[in-house]
């Protein structure tokens, strides 16, 4: 059955399929979660608002699409928990002023809002940007006190105690430092299956992506295409030298993988729309996001990987034309 | 079981609404005393036919109204016996909401063929060519939608490999396909027969979608009865929008229609169930098409059904017969839900193309949000098209990029616009576009006609010009050798001789003339004083 959707039922359903993720993060980290998604939902409608009425566009529809407060959720998620709350709106300024209206708002900004969003936190502010809390579970070792006076900026002392370095970044550490993956395998900041905490979240975005295909929200061109791009790099490394590479395992239950995947890459606006378009493109950002991963100089690489790809989309579409009825390919 | 192949997308619907209307057995609606029919003289696609009747004329039921003059078009017959009280413009259905010319018929009420009626032929022991007259003299066109004059169709050059007949009627609401199979299985066979032998074919595909299980079960036990296996049944899966001529094509034979060309180069060729019931009864009964199976149906419509309709009455008796709408100024449109025509009154007259009328509640305006590229129109369209591309194009006006896009190959079945999450009006954009790249090449093609007619006349003046001058300089230099040689040619001299000559001749009559003149003065200054 085709369903019958809205834009506004379309962003409800993925922040719909967000839920299980969400859980899992405040099952690990704890307020800092809620607070991330409180205050990004926060200053998306403030400056979403602010930029309709500046635009002279009507406020009510397109405050009611869900569209600015999805890209908050994305970037509360992909933000370390317990963020604090400047650095949210200086994100939050870059995705909806920059990113989305000056582009000329919903359906026209050729970058993913919320990736332009972190790719920009990322840069300006590297030290608030990694420091992540330890995925510690039974809804994190933070009180709301705590959280609030770290998020709202009056600072905690030994605010160190309560982080740590993610498997990405210890395993590129360990890697750089000429150990051996099993090695670095061995370190406590790797899971089971990935990193420690991270393989349960990849998995619940996945449960969310699985639900999105169910529901037909999103096609499964650019997930599976991403993953397969991510797993054939990572196979091919892997099989060359098991000692220097990860396991295409722990590519994909790390990091934002599955979020990049189902969530990010998906993003109807930014994404290419031919279906073999699609998978180029989703198999292109698996690759880089391998390549960015292992070579380049940050620990995840899904923000640029799905920024650079999204340069590409004019061109992906113009030469991945389907064959349309009665006539022969064209290219 | 026959193979079939599925198309590349389409839209799979949750709720088709046929129930409503396939309830009860189709009712023939015969004008009563009195009553106006409004018969356009345009009810396919093609050129206008001749008029053959005056204003207060009586004619008989399927007497002549108007003959085809050019090859494609298609005559049209008096759908009752009544009187001719006016021909004039009248709205009829047509998305230009235009008015066109009517034959208004008020009708006596005795439905009376007269003799009207042509001589039924044996189809097998006629030649194919009277055949496909007697299909043009009873104003056969394709009731599938696209009225398109039917003996142009079967008038072929060669073999048809593969006749389909079209039973799919995929369209949400629509029934009139499903209840002519379920009640005149007999003539619609007879109809692929006749068919059959006149584009001397010997393969026969019958597709029904599979929704309707009733229309399927008596086509086949009827098919067994014909015993003819040159005739098959194919039970096709319900897919919006599989009964497209060029969808069903692919469906029941894996071959595509290619873009520019006709069903024919596909080995195939698609007539109507309705279309081949209407054959038969030109051929075998001798009558004209003037009525056809109609659904009238809707969610504001007391009672949902088929009716047989004569062309040129008004929808509003249509609407009568199943006992009126429910609300007030309802939504009135003609055609499926996918693919409506707004009408914009209820006296509009049924015509050959009318296949449904709907009486739905005025839908709530949607607001129309920018295209988010989501891309679902490309998921859905059963062409294989980039709606989504073709929609920016055309919204920036950039027509040449639109055809490039393959706009042309749109066929406009609202797959696109049904799903589109924005509520775009994705096939009125497609529309647009198109008239406008026409229009274009309409003025293009005129702007080049009057740039070849003003060169052509620049041309003729320089021409002109260019052999005064050429005339003149040989003259001139004709003249200078002359005067440089200070020769002269012997056919010269003898002119100049003659002129000489005549020249003295003058001279010396007019010294002649002189003298009598002084002579004749004098006698006349006499008489002056004389009779002083």
């Amino acid at each position: 059955m085709n369903p019958h959707y809205s834009v506004a039922q379309v962003m409800q359903q993925v922040l719909l399929a967000l839920i299980p993720a969400i859980v899992v993060m405040l099952w690990f980290f704890g307020w800092g979660v809620l607070t991330n998604l409180v205050i990004t939902t926060f200053f998306a409608v403030v400056l979403e608002a602010l930029m309709l009425q500046l635009r002279k566009r009507p406020l009510l529809p397109f405050l009611t699409d869900y569209s600015a407060i999805l890209t908050a959720c994305l970037l509360a998620l992909a933000l370390p928990p317990f963020a604090p709350w400047w650095l949210m709106a200086v994100g939050m300024i870059f995705a909806i002023v920059i990113a989305k209206h000056l582009y000329g708002g919903l359906g026209y900004n050729p970058f993913n809002p919320a990736m332009i969003a972190y790719a920009a936190l990322l840069v300006s502010f590297p030290l608030e940007m990694t420091i992540w809390p330890n995925a510690v579970g039974g809804f994190g070792s933070v009180d709301l006190g705590t959280t609030l006076a770290k998020v709202l900026g009056s600072g905690v002392a030994n605010w160190d105690a309560y982080t740590h370095a993610t498997a990405l970044d210890s395993v590129k550490i360990g890697l750089s430092l000429h150990q051996s993956t099993p090695q670095v395998m061995q370190g406590e900041s790797v899971g089971l299956l990935g990193s420690q905490g991270w393989e349960w979240i990849n998995l619940a975005y996945l449960i969310g992506g699985g639900w999105m295909l169910y529901k037909r929200v999103i096609t499964w061109h650019i997930p599976v295409a991403m993953l397969a791009g991510l797993m054939v790099l990572a196979s091919t490394f892997w099989l060359l030298n098991t000692n220097q590479y990860p396991s295409p395992l722990f590519h994909l239950l790390s990091g934002a993988t599955m979020l990049g995947a189902f969530f990010i890459a998906t993003d109807p606006v930014t994404a290419s729309t031919t279906p073999v378009g699609k998978l180029v493109f989703g198999f292109s950002i698996g690759a880089l996001v391998y390549v960015i991963r292992t070579w380049g100089g940050y620990p995840d690489a899904v923000a640029f990987a799905v920024l650079i790809m999204n340069m590409a989309v004019p061109l992906i579409d113009t030469y991945t034309q389907p064959r349309v009825y009665g006539r022969k390919r064209t290219l | 079981m026959k193979k079939i192949w599925s198309l590349p997308a389409g839209l799979k619907l949750t709720d088709y609404r046929k129930t409503m209307s396939t309830g009860q057995s189709t009712q023939a609606i015969i004008p009563q005393v009195g009553e106006r029919l409004l018969i356009p003289l345009v009810q396919h696609s093609g050129d206008k036919p001749h008029l053959e009747v005056t204003v207060g004329q009586y004619v008989n039921k399927g007497q002549v109204l108007a003959k085809p003059q050019s090859r494609i078009s298609a005559g049209v017959h008096a759908s009752t016996s009544g009187t001719i009280i006016a021909i004039e413009p009248h709205l009829i259905a047509h998305s230009s909401g235009l008015p066109d010319l009517c034959v208004v018929l008020e009708a006596d009420g005795l439905d009376n063929w007269g003799s009207t009626r042509l001589p039924a032929l044996d189809y097998q022991h006629t030649e194919i060519s009277t055949l496909v007259q007697r299909v043009r003299d009873c104003g056969v066109v394709g009731l599938g939608g696209a009225v398109f004059p039917t003996d142009v169709k079967l008038n072929v050059r060669q073999p048809v490999p593969t006749l389909i007949l079209n039973g799919a009627e995929c369209e949400p609401y629509i029934t009139c396909d499903d209840r002519l199979m379920r009640e005149q299985a007999e003539e619609i066979i007879a109809g692929a027969q006749i068919i059959l032998h006149m584009v001397q074919s010997n393969s026969c595909l019958i597709g029904i979608e599979d929704n309707k299980p009733e229309a399927i079960t008596v086509m086949q036990q009827t098919l067994t009865a014909t015993n003819d296996p040159r005739i098959e049944i194919v039970t096709i899966p319900t897919i919006y929008p599989s009964g497209g001529k060029k969808q069903i094509t692919y469906i029941l034979t894996g071959k595509e229609v290619p873009s520019s060309g006709r069903s024919s180069d596909a080995g195939a060729m698609c007539v109507n169930v309705g279309t081949a019931r209407a054959v038969y009864r030109a051929v075998n009964l001798g009558e004209p098409l003037i009525n056809r199976y109609v659904t009238v149906s809707g969610e504001a419509i007391k009672q949902a059904g088929n009716f047989e309709v004569p062309f040129g009455l008004p929808m509003q008796r249509l609407i009568d017969a199943a006992q009126g709408a429910t609300i007030p100024n309802p939504l009135l449109t003609m055609g499926g839900s996918m693919m409506p025509l707004p009408l914009a009154s209820t006296a509009i007259p049924v015509v050959k193309a009318t296949n449904c009328i709907l009486i739905r509640p005025q839908p709530t305006p949607e607001r129309v949000m920018p295209c988010i590229r989501c891309g679902r129109c490309a998921e859905v369209c059963p062409v294989s098209l980039l709606p989504q591309q073709m929609y920016w194009h055309a919204r920036a006006k950039e027509f040449d990029q639109v055809e490039k896009y393959h706009v042309f190959d749109c066929i406009e079945c609202g797959c696109c616009s049904y799903v589109c999450p924005s509520h775009i009006p994705l096939v009125d954009y497609y529309r647009f576009a198109k008239d406008e790249i026409n229009n274009q090449r309409d003025m293009r093609q005129k702007a080049e006609i009057a740039r070849e007619r003003h060169e052509f006349r620049q041309e003729r003046l320089d021409r002109a010009q260019r052999e005064k001058a050429e005339k003149l300089a040989k003259h001139k230099t004709a003249l200078k050798d002359k005067e440089a040689s200070g020769e002269s040619t012997p056919e010269q001299d003898a002119k100049k001789a003659a002129i000489q000559a005549a020249l003295e001749r003058a001279k010396a009559k007019k010294a002649q003339q002189a003298q009598t003149e002084t002579s004749t003065s004098d006698a006349n200054s006499a008489s002056t004083e004389g009779k002083a």
